[in-house]
């Protein structure tokens, strides 16, 4: 992989209702890196993945996508607000990941319909392709998923959770997706919970506690002492939180 | 037999008149009831059916009984209404159908008020029942400009809208239709609403828009089977109910809502999709 930049995060803070839930973190992610992402609950993951697609707005410092709009990330969101009891087919709700190419209008042609039907077999569900979604069971709705995210082809794709709920042959057939993806050079984030799930397949990892705790190789950034630390660092809401000076202070070092 | 079935739409003008009516108001108004449902809008319906009413009362006293002068302000008001709601959900912490309900009983309020301080009875019965025996070239023509309207709006808007149904985060991501999507949904909620309170009234307009579509769950699988059912149930209802209110002499909107109901309950009991009658029949499990 290059050392061309994908992402970059300056000083970045995200949170809500001016309580931060991202503190301060700077950093940058290569393009075509796999990069996990791992912390503690509330060390911020989700939060990051949402200032990333822009659902919100940084309370201070700033990201950059080297031009890449939000409609050119897949994300896989953590809260899913699908309604499963909606009757629409899998093969429909998959198709719905080619939005780019068919957007409102188009129709499906058969270049298209061929397309999801190579999704679903990526996936191993093309048996289910005319089954309404309400019919699926966990696992298989997550397939379902991630052949929509395959057909959404983009450059960025971030995961949140992506393994839930999940058994671990459906595990399995999901990463090696995630290996392909970054074979083929696309940058990668997932937020994750199985460290040994991390350690096992993903390169570099950023070890978040609302801070940065440490960012860089797997094996080095996971040890027992950084991760200790991320469960320590992650500190109560403070309803009468003072107000933060430390970017202030930055600046006031490095004079513009 | 058919004889009977045929003789009143042959004989009487009105009778002929209605029934168009009820046929453009049946293809408009249930496929907008088939995505209200979807969206666990069903109630919103009748909230917005009251909203409708003070700017028809408006339209009233500017115009008489005027048509075109009712239609409109009722369009305004029940416009009004959604937006207000719709803006105040997506930027204070109200869910939708709070601010719904506040902003529908204060219209409400504000309709009866005009009604009983400046019209008759008998005008605020026009009104809440609607008078579809009485339906002249203006009115067919605003019912069937609507429903034209509607389809062709709805056909621009389906992939979107079915979309903003089942994943509105997913349609927010790929794409900007979501707001505008929402906001033309909300027009066409109003105006087969306007469209349906000539001929049924306010209160019963939204019968026919919802009744139908609920029936359809119990037949239909997917999004077009949904609307294709609920606007055929929609057309046997309002024939069905019109050759009732002729023969039993028994107000014709309320009887059109009435057979609706008919349908549901049946629907319930024998639908093939989920009606009761599955679970006292035992079936025997399939292999896979």
């Amino acid at each position: 992989m290059g050392n061309t930049p994908a992402i970059e995060l300056r000083d970045l803070t995200l949170g809500y209702d001016r309580h931060p839930a991202v503190h301060h973190v700077t950093g940058e992610v290569a393009q075509g890196e796999l990069l996990a992402l791992v912390g503690p609950n509330g060390a911020g993951k989700s939060t990051l993945l949402k200032g990333l697609m822009g659902e919100i707005k940084p309370l201070d410092g700033a990201i950059d996508l080297f031009g890449l709009s939000h409609r050119d990330i897949a994300y896989l969101p953590q809260q899913i607000d699908i309604d499963r009891s909606f009757p629409i087919s899998v093969f429909d709700c998959t198709a719905m990941g080619l939005w780019r190419e068919i957007g409102i209008w188009r129709g499906l042609d058969a270049t298209a319909k061929r397309k999801v039907a190579d999704a679903l077999t990526a996936l191993g569900i093309l048996d289910l392709a005319n089954r309404p979604i309400g019919a699926l069971s966990g696992g298989q709705f997550q397939r379902v998923l991630f052949a929509r995210l395959l057909l959404q082809d983009c450059r960025l794709i971030l995961l949140d959770e992506p393994f839930r709920a999940v058994d671990a042959k459906t595990v399995a057939d999901l990463i090696l997706l995630i290996r392909r993806w970054h074979d083929e050079g696309r940058t990668v984030i997932a937020a994750l919970h199985d460290i040994e799930q991390v350690r096992a397949h993903f390169d570099t990892t950023l070890l978040l506690a609302r801070e940065v705790v440490d960012w860089g190789d797997t094996l080095t950034v996971l040890t027992a002492e950084n991760l200790a630390k991320a469960r320590h660092a992650v500190e109560i809401w403070e309803e009468h939180a003072g107000i933060c000076e430390r970017h202030d202070e930055v600046k006031e070092r490095e004079p513009a | 037999m058919i004889d009977a079935l045929t003789q009143p739409f042959v004989e009487f003008a009105f009778m002929r008149r209605a029934l168009v009516g009820l046929f453009a108001l049946s293809v408009g108004a249930p496929p907008i009831g088939v995505f209200l449902m979807l969206r666990r809008m069903s109630l919103m319906g009748d909230a917005m059916s009251h909203a409708i009413l003070p700017g028809a009362a408006v339209g009233f006293l500017l115009g008489g009984l005027s048509l075109s002068a009712m239609s409109l302000g009722g369009f305004i008001a029940g416009l009004a209404v959604a937006l207000a709601a719709g803006l105040v959900a997506r930027s204070t912490i109200l869910r939708e159908d709070a601010s719904l309900a506040a902003f529908y009983l204060v219209s409400l309020a504000l309709g009866v008020l005009i009604v009983s301080v400046k019209g008759s009875n008998i005008d605020l019965l026009h009104v809440l029942f609607g008078t579809v025996l009485a339906l002249d070239d203006a009115a067919l023509i605003l019912v069937a400009g609507i429903a034209t309207v509607s389809l062709a709006i709805l056909a621009i808007i389906y992939r979107p809208l079915v979309l903003e149904c089942f994943d509105p985060q997913y349609l927010r991501s790929v794409s900007r239709a979501s707001g505008p999507t929402h906001l033309l949904f909300l027009v066409l909620v109003v105006l087969n609403l306007v469209s349906g309170f000539q001929a049924l009234g306010t209160l019963l307009a939204v019968g026919i828009m919802l009744l139908p579509a609920i029936t359809a769950r119990f037949w239909a699988e997917d999004v077009s089977g949904l609307i294709l059912v609920a606007i055929l149930a929609a057309f046997a209802a309002s024939l069905a109910g019109l050759l009732l209110s002729y023969y039993t002499n028994v107000p014709t909107g309320p009887a059109i809502i009435l057979v609706s109901g008919v349908g549901y309950i049946l629907s319930m009991l024998v639908g093939a999709r989920g009606g009761l009658i599955w679970q006292l029949v035992h079936r025997k499990h399939l292999e896979a």
